[in-house]
């Protein structure tokens, strides 16, 4: 087994409604700022992607988005999908592309746009995460089979309504100072409890927004990368359960992350306590709460007071998403892993601006798809 | 949805089909190819208990689209009385939704496709009427 594969540059798009940029110049955005900070080209690309075959039309998009670009000359390109957790698995693909030696450099680029079709179109096409056949058949919407989980959550474990609103705010408030979210603007707990409700009990600011955006990661062997602070890809673990939320005995954790969690971080070599910071998947409220529990952060139930009690705060125990997360950084589907990978990067890198944290040195991301179906979890380490 | 799609699931929608491992013993729905616990092929067709109770619910009011029409409307995952979870929708509630409440499975048409397309009919679940 080779090296881990270093950090050779980050790219990062702002989030939002680009109705001037098609699908091509967002790669093309992101991905020209981590070549152009690398200084060396990829040998090949993977894509993260969803719904651009469904909203779009167009598949063969690794192909189709490094042509449209032009950033750099063409080379074998990959599409990896696996719903919202597309961005983590194509970064899972460029991981093992560099550590097994095959390609010395690849470009992992998350692509989504969003913003541009009828909402029951977006509706639709992200319930294409769940079975087709027996849960989006029978109506279901993405949000609803998550507000499943949040309804069985907050009864088994006592949890108030307000302590899930306040990860928004927080979310909301961390946003505020980053630059590529979509929503930089702070609301109040109010706010969430009476905003409209989607599929009971979640609710409107509960939820991501739907929006565009890109991000890319150059990844390469680390006799390749420059500058002072190396930054490695030490572990990453993927962990899956049935595609159906039936399929699953308790509708109260994911069993997906605590599996992710457990291969990535062995192979990083870290416990969880060794973590910095975190980007955990809050597409909802309840994924937030989670996530920290099934990564093993605090204990079964615990994880929305976790975040009542200040402890995922820049400045608290254990910073939780400190760009504003899914939740406000935005959630354009499958480029959201390689956000929260650039963004623990660039962490670690001290290149975080008002949104950096202190001492940060080994920090997670985690990715989640489906409602709880496939989970990818993966370490970055400041190399010593 | 294709014709022979719809066709092949017919079983599971209208009768509430899944499998049973003749390996193993254990249940499965919506049906699989294998069966999902020891992944023997030997495996039989077995219809369900159509009696169950609610594990989880949502009132969805933001729908995907076909469905429109039936805002608001209960996803629920339904725990059958041998103890295997389907997931669902409610009809003909009238009264509170709570966990644990016994629900039966009847037959509903789910949704068409367009004007001229196929009609989706299936399995809904409605709370077990109470003698008054």
């Amino acid at each position: 087994m080779t090296d881990n594969p270093v950090v050779a540059g980050t790219g990062l798009t702002k989030i939002g409604r680009r109705w001037e940029d098609s699908l091509s110049d967002l790669f093309a955005e992101a991905s020209r700022q981590a070549i152009e900070e690398a200084g060396i080209q990829p040998q090949a690309v993977f894509v993260g992607n969803m719904v651009a075959g469904e909203l779009d039309g167009q598949e063969h998009l690794g192909l189709a988005l490094e042509d449209g670009a032009g950033v750099f000359p063409l080379v074998p390109a990959f599409k990896v999908e696996s719903a919202c957790s597309s961005g983590g698995s194509a970064l899972f693909a460029g991981y093992m592309a560099v550590k097994s030696g095959v390609y010395d450099s690849v470009l992992v680029a998350g692509v989504e746009k969003l913003s541009e079709e009828p909402s029951d179109n977006v509706t639709s096409a992200l319930a294409e995460a769940a079975d087709a056949d027996f849960e989006s058949y029978y109506g279901a919407s993405f949000t609803s089979l998550n507000a499943l989980l949040m309804r069985s959550y907050m009864k088994e474990y006592n949890v108030p309504r307000d302590w899930l609103s306040e990860i928004a705010v927080l979310m909301h408030k961390n946003a505020v100072d980053n630059p590529y979210a979509q929503l930089r603007k702070p609301i109040t707990v109010d706010d969430v409890n009476r905003s409209r409700v989607i599929a009971d009990p979640i609710r409107l600011l509960d939820c991501s927004p739907t929006g565009d955006g890109a991000a890319a990661i150059l990844l390469a062997r680390p006799e390749l990368v420059k500058g002072d602070v190396q930054v490695e890809l030490a572990g990453m673990g993927v962990g899956v359960d049935t595609i159906a939320v039936n399929g699953r005995s308790s509708l109260s954790d994911v069993p997906a992350t605590a599996k992710a969690a457990r291969v990535a971080f062995s192979a990083a070599g870290v416990d969880v306590n060794d973590l910095n910071l975190i980007e955990v998947h809050d597409a909802f409220t309840i994924m937030a709460a989670l996530a920290l529990e099934d990564l093993g952060v605090v204990s079964k139930g615990e994880g929305a007071k976790f975040f009542h009690e200040g402890n995922a705060e820049r400045d608290g125990k254990l910073p939780v998403n400190p760009e504003g997360g899914l939740k406000a950084r935005g959630h354009p589907v499958g480029a959201t892993g390689v956000y929260a990978a650039v963004e623990v990067v660039r962490q670690i890198q001290g290149k975080a601006g008002k949104m950096q944290v202190p001492r940060a040195e080994i920090g997670a991301f985690h990715n989640l798809g489906g409602s709880g179906s496939h989970a990818v979890v993966g370490v970055f380490k400041r190399k010593r | 949805m294709t014709v022979p799609r719809y066709w092949r699931n017919i079983g599971a929608y209208y009768r509430l089909e899944g499998i049973k491992c003749k390996n193993c013993g254990s249940l499965t729905f919506p049906p699989r190819n294998s069966c999902p616990k020891c992944h023997s092929k030997d495996v039989e067709t077995v219809q369900l208990p159509r009696r169950g109770r609610i594990v989880s619910f949502s009132l969805l009011r933001s729908p995907p689209k076909g469905f429109e029409a039936y805002v608001p409307y209960y996803v629920v995952v339904v725990e059958l009385e041998n103890g295997v979870r389907v997931f669902g929708t409610l009809t003909d509630v009238f009264g509170e939704v709570k966990e644990g409440m016994e629900v039966e499975a009847v037959f509903r048409k789910i949704s068409e496709d367009g004007e001229e397309g196929l009609i989706h009919y299936g399995t809904k679940f409605r709370p077990v009427a109470r003698g008054c």
